[in-house]
């Protein structure tokens, strides 16, 4: 049967990783090549690298960290941030990662993902979904019942920063068509709460598209994941500051899931 | 002497990882795109990812070169290199494949999620020297919307996505897998080391 994935973020600023909330009070969090074989060892199923650098410099260490990551680390590697070309994505995949993650660029340009999809392969094209709830009724927008009220999903883009009045369910199928092999689905809402992962988000999307579904944003405890996992439907779920303050690690949560009747590779 | 296993670069992406992921197996691995150095190599990989009808597009130029190593020196395919070695698919229209396999490549079934994207477990059906160290149970890392349907008993490992498939095929020197033995940790690796003494052994 095919596993459920876990899978660590690391967000790179300049060649190195960083922690902070919402990319704000940065501390720097070591090599990323280093953590990335660390969470190999430890069992995780892929590694995301999300390139957080505003300059050009940091976008050509990106590579080089690319290149060293996959002499070194056998599982899959998804790169993201700052992705804006064909062109981008080629130098991406041609310095070792198995797939992109591309947000911002695919809102303002939809082409990116068929173009990217037909030259590179839907594999390797990994739409990134940033939504937030919107507690209005809207006749253009997909409406969800959730426990906290009504409400519809708006995508926004520049890391959160911005809203675009596209509604998130519609997005996702819109991707879907367009090529994308896979949906990283983050909730603004929860994410860097602590307070679980948005079920009714990731439940919905999943149901509503016939691709994979990876779970960010929200994770604070195991029982999180395990909900992503089975009531949210998602077929991955990634977290950043659970495996960086390290409360637990990639084995301790897959023990857990395991027990909980959850599929994963240990 | 290490055994050179010939990488055939037919412009399908990333090859990085097999080359790294043999070199770790004790090979003396080769990127390449000339028929010469595939032809002295001791063993070839086909990689691939993409699609079928372009993929085959691409190795018109070593398709005889291929179909003339087979049964001379071990040829290992990956992912969509696995399903090229069969004689047609059905991936967005029909495309002739290399036919040293007999077999249809089609569409995983529609009741699951396309593609297959993750670590699947593989249940063994054949003994082979091409499994030493790998054990029903192990998980591999596949990414796929087609697989293989042999007409031949080549099957030496199955997995399950919505209906069992053939994961590893194995005939006289022709060996593959659906999987992706450079992204599957530990186990991917000891796949590819096992193929690389193949191929050092069939050169003595």
């Amino acid at each position: 049967m095919l596993a459920k994935r876990i899978i660590p973020c690391l967000d790179v600023k300049d060649g190195r990783v960083v922690k902070g909330v919402h990319f704000k009070n940065l501390r720097d969090a070591g090599d990323p090549v280093e953590l990335a074989r660390m969470y190999d060892e430890q069992g995780a199923d892929e590694i995301v690298y999300l390139d957080i650098s505003a300059s050009p410099d940091g976008r050509k260490t990106m590579v080089e960290i690319v290149e060293k990551t996959a002499d070194q680390v056998f599982i899959p590697l998804t790169v993201g941030g700052g992705i804006s070309t064909v062109e981008d994505i080629r130098r991406i995949l041609k310095s070792g990662a198995d797939k992109i993650g591309i947000n911002t660029a695919a809102v303002k340009n939809p082409k990116i993902i068929s173009e990217g999809a037909k030259k590179f392969g839907s594999q390797c094209i990994v739409s990134a979904i940033d939504a937030k709830r919107v507690y209005s009724e809207s006749e253009d927008k997909i409406t969800i019942d959730t426990p906290e009220g009504k409400c519809w999903f708006e995508v926004y883009v520049y890391g959160g920063r911005k809203e675009t009045g596209i509604d998130a369910i519609w997005w996702a199928k819109e991707v879907e068509r367009l090529g994308a092999g896979e949906i990283l689905l983050t909730s603004m809402d929860a994410d860097g709460t602590k307070v679980g992962f948005d079920i009714p988000l990731n439940k919905t999307i999943s149901e509503e598209t016939n691709i994979p579904i990876i779970a960010s944003g929200g994770a604070g405890n195991l029982d999180h994941i395990v909900e992503a996992l089975t009531d949210g439907k998602a077929d991955a779920a990634l977290a950043a500051s659970i495996f960086h303050y390290k409360e637990y690690t990639v084995l301790d949560i897959k023990k857990y899931l395991k027990k909980k009747g959850v599929e994963v590779r240990i | 002497m290490k055994p050179e296993i010939a990488i055939i670069d037919y412009g399908v992406g990333n090859l990085r990882s097999v080359y790294r992921g043999l070199e770790a197996g004790g090979a003396k691995p080769i990127v390449t795109d000339d028929m010469k150095v595939v032809k002295r190599s001791d063993g070839i990989v086909l990689p691939g990812v993409g699609a079928f009808g372009d993929a085959m597009k691409r190795l018109e130029g070593f398709r005889d070169v291929i179909i003339e190593s087979a049964g001379q020196k071990p040829i290992f395919g990956i992912c969509l290199g696995m399903q090229l070695y069969f004689t047609r698919s059905e991936e967005d229209g029909v495309h002739v494949g290399l036919d040293i396999m007999k077999g249809n490549v089609v569409s995983l079934p529609k009741s699951v999620k396309i593609p297959q994207m993750g670590w699947n477990s593989i249940e063994i059906k054949k003994e082979s020297i091409f499994m030493q160290g790998i054990n029903s149970g192990d998980y591999f890392y596949f990414v796929h919307s087609f697989y293989a349907k042999p007409e031949e008993d080549i099957t030496v490992a199955t997995s399950d996505y919505g209906i069992e498939f053939p994961a590893i095929v194995e005939k006289d020197l022709l060996f593959a897998t659906q999987f992706h033995p450079e992204k599957s940790g530990k186990v991917g690796l000891k796949m590819l080391e096992n193929f690389v003494k193949i191929s050092n052994d069939n050169s003595k």
